[in-house]
């Protein structure tokens, strides 16, 4: 990509990258060239790493204490906490991390709906990324059973029932995954098995991520092609290393008012009394961050068509480069389509918030239709606003301003205009 | 931009109500009471915490365990923080089984600061026995693991009511306006002067409440007071760092024609 071949200085470096071009490798980073327009919203990758990593290093640090078996898990969370040195630290730090990953992650992946990251050439870079957001539902999921609370069974119990419903296999699958005939020892040893696991699948999927995200380079804003390096692009560092390290500080004291001022209010105070597979609690929820999917699963009366609608949620994601017909990335230009990306984070919300409530009356209904817009929104709304769609005039690069008129409009208003 | 506003507050409302869920729907709240802990420079009252561990083992201890903390703790900075003298003696005064020895028996002694603390019961099984069919539950982490936490413990130990009209009860089960369902199986345990403190302070029922309340939650989050502290200290460095990175990142994009 980079227009020179980078040479090193010394001796020693040169023979060095002559065998493994690491220093070239790097050179790629510093200088890789980026748009300059990127606002705060692209923070969001290097915070996203920044997460990963911390919840790796804790994560390894707590596992040298922690004890993977039912009848002293409970405890040795509460020899962290109380016994290990800054143990209540490291847990807290890991326990909260676990959602502002999540936060960073949402916000990353509706960043990239609103500017159309995820459209062509940029498909690969949204599929690894949904896959990197399936391995972290799956080790977020894993991990909260850990402690062996109330709700780490009861989830675990509800959540592994699910595949129960899968016809004929089921039952079979479900004792499969428990290594038992309900949720037990067993399972908490393949849970933390699994959950010591998955970080370093992400870890991997993260590079390929970065990798695939360096073949195009960044979107932008705009939505709009660039050449780079020219006018409309600086490199990487120190323009975006400064500005991410900006960001993340903002990021990581809002971490740290969590972390240090209220470390539990993210978790549900069941989960300190130790699970009881012969006391079910009153609701059972999930974490926060699975709330959405939640109320999606439970607004089907049928087990089945609920599990195959919340698996379709994060799969049809998958597709959603090809759901788009607008030739236009950016929704700044697409007033229509932008409505549609409010009405969609609100609706993601609102079945948030009703996952979190009992499934009865009125929020039956609101997740019903919550449901029933998430699904039209990629299905239809997305393949039809592309195609009806005026959109607004684009700029030919970043430095210029928007056309007003008589200008040579951008390939991507012409083609959309034959539409 | 006058859209974008209404969809922000839109946005924020909805923020709102999506914490709701947090707290509880079908109880009473809990009375609100003014911690010394709370807050982000919240600290335990020292004296209020020496009272409430006198509440806790002479009415408390006697069904509820608190399995997680030793005896040490009491000493601990940040807790009760009662003098290493008085930490051995209260460590004393338990029987502690400990064993086997050489011949293969198990044998008493004097308990020392790094046993934990003594369980009532040998066992889940024999609690519950001997209270009727309900498990006094483990004191260590109770007021973590109630919505409400402290002031919801409080609530509990002041709420014991006569039952309203219609409402009967079982042998053996109280009514109290704050707990989950208003029947509870332990009885109302703290009367006036039940206790006398060494310090002199009047055992009033909200006194030995609210000293017992307090207490738990240290015993439930003993490291509340370095945690305030530190957090105070890092989100001031935080903050400090984030202001130089911002000037900085202010100087180096001074150089291109774009804001960041």
């Amino acid at each position: 990509m980079s227009e020179h071949e980078y040479t090193p200085k010394s001796k020693a470096g040169k023979w060095f990258n002559d065998r493994l071009p690491l220093l070239t490798l790097g050179a790629h980073l510093t200088d890789y060239p980026t748009p300059k327009n990127l606002n705060y919203w692209w923070t969001f990758g290097g915070i996203l790493t920044f997460c990963l990593i911390t919840q790796i290093v804790t994560g390894i640090v707590l596992a040298m204490h922690y004890v993977a078996h039912a009848d002293l898990a409970f405890a040795s969370v509460e020899h962290i906490m109380r016994d290990v040195n800054y143990g209540w630290l490291i847990r807290y730090i890991h326990s909260n991390g676990a959602s502002m990953f999540f936060l960073a992650v949402y916000i990353h992946i509706f960043r990239s709906l609103f500017y159309g990251s995820y459209k062509s050439p940029r498909e690969v870079i949204w599929i690894i990324g949904l896959m990197i957001y399936l391995l972290m539902m799956a080790a977020a999921f894993m991990g909260y059973v850990l402690p062996w609370g109330q709700m780490s069974f009861w989830g675990a119990t509800v959540i592994t029932n699910l595949f129960s419903a899968i016809p004929l296999v089921g039952d079979s699958i479900t004792t499969w995954l428990w290594g038992a005939y309900s949720v037990d020892n067993p399972t908490l040893n393949r849970f933390f098995s699994l959950h010591y696991l998955i970080p370093f699948l992400i870890l991997g999927l993260v590079v390929l991520h970065i990798w695939a995200l360096h073949v195009p380079g960044n979107n932008n804003p705009v939505g709009i092609d660039i050449k780079k390096p020219s006018k409309d692009t600086v490199p990487f560092h120190p323009y975006i290393t400064i500005k991410d390290a900006f960001a993340l500080l903002v990021f990581m004291i809002i971490f740290a008012g969590f972390v240090f001022f209220t470390p539990n209010v993210l978790g549900h105070s069941d989960n300190y009394i130790p699970a009881n597979p012969l006391v079910t609690p009153a609701h059972i929820v999930p974490e926060w961050y699975l709330l959405p999917f939640y109320a999606i699963l439970r607004s089907v009366p049928d087990k089945l068509g609920g599990v195959i609608l919340m698996f379709s949620a994060i799969f049809i994601l998958f597709v959603l480069p090809w759901l788009d017909t607008s030739k236009v990335r950016s929704a700044v230009f697409r007033p229509i389509y932008r409505q549609f990306f409010w009405i969609l984070v609100i609706d993601v919300l609102m079945l948030g918030y009703v996952g979190a409530m009992p499934a009865e009356g009125i929020y039956l209904v609101l997740a019903r239709v919550g449901t029933i817009y998430y699904f039209l929104h990629f299905i239809v709304v997305m393949p039809v606003v592309g195609y009806l769609e005026k959109t607004d005039p684009i700029p030919m690069s970043i430095s210029e301003p928007v056309l007003t008129g008589g200008a040579e409009p951008s390939i991507a208003r012409k083609v959309n205009d034959k539409v | 931009m006058i859209k974008f506003k209404i969809k922000l507050l839109v946005l924020s409302f909805l923020l709102l109500i999506s914490i709701r869920p947090l707290q509880s729907a079908e109880m009473v709240d809990p009375i609100k009471v003014d911690w010394s802990f709370k807050g982000l420079t919240g600290t335990f009252d020292r004296a209020s915490l020496q009272r409430g561990f006198q509440v806790y083992k002479e009415v408390c201890a006697s069904c509820h365990s608190m399995q997680y903390l030793s005896y040490r703790n009491l000493g601990e900075p940040g807790g009760p923080e009662f003098s290493e003298q008085e930490v051995k003696a209260i460590a004393a005064s338990f029987e502690i089984e400990d064993g086997p020895d050489s011949q293969g028996e198990m044998f008493t002694r004097p308990g020392k600061p790094s046993d934990k603390f003594k369980s009532p019961y040998p066992n889940v099984q024999a609690a519950t026995a001997a209270n009727g069919g309900a498990y006094p539950p483990d004191m260590s982490v109770l007021v973590k693991a109630r919505k409400g936490g402290a002031n919801y413990i409080y609530s509990v130990l002041v709420g014991y009511e006569d039952p309203p009209p219609g409402v009967t009860l079982d042998d053996g089960v109280y009514y109290n306006k704050y707990m989950a369902g208003n029947k509870i199986k332990m009885p109302n345990n703290l009367m006036d002067g039940l206790v006398e403190y060494a310090d002199g302070t009047e055992s009033t029922v909200d006194q030995m409440a609210k000293d017992v309340t307090t207490f738990l939650a240290w015993a439930a989050e003993p490291e509340l007071e370095e945690r305030h502290k530190t957090g105070v200290k890092v989100i001031i460095y935080l903050v400090l760092l984030t202001i130089l990175v911002y000037l900085s990142m202010k100087k180096i994009w001074s150089r291109v024609d774009t804001e960041v």
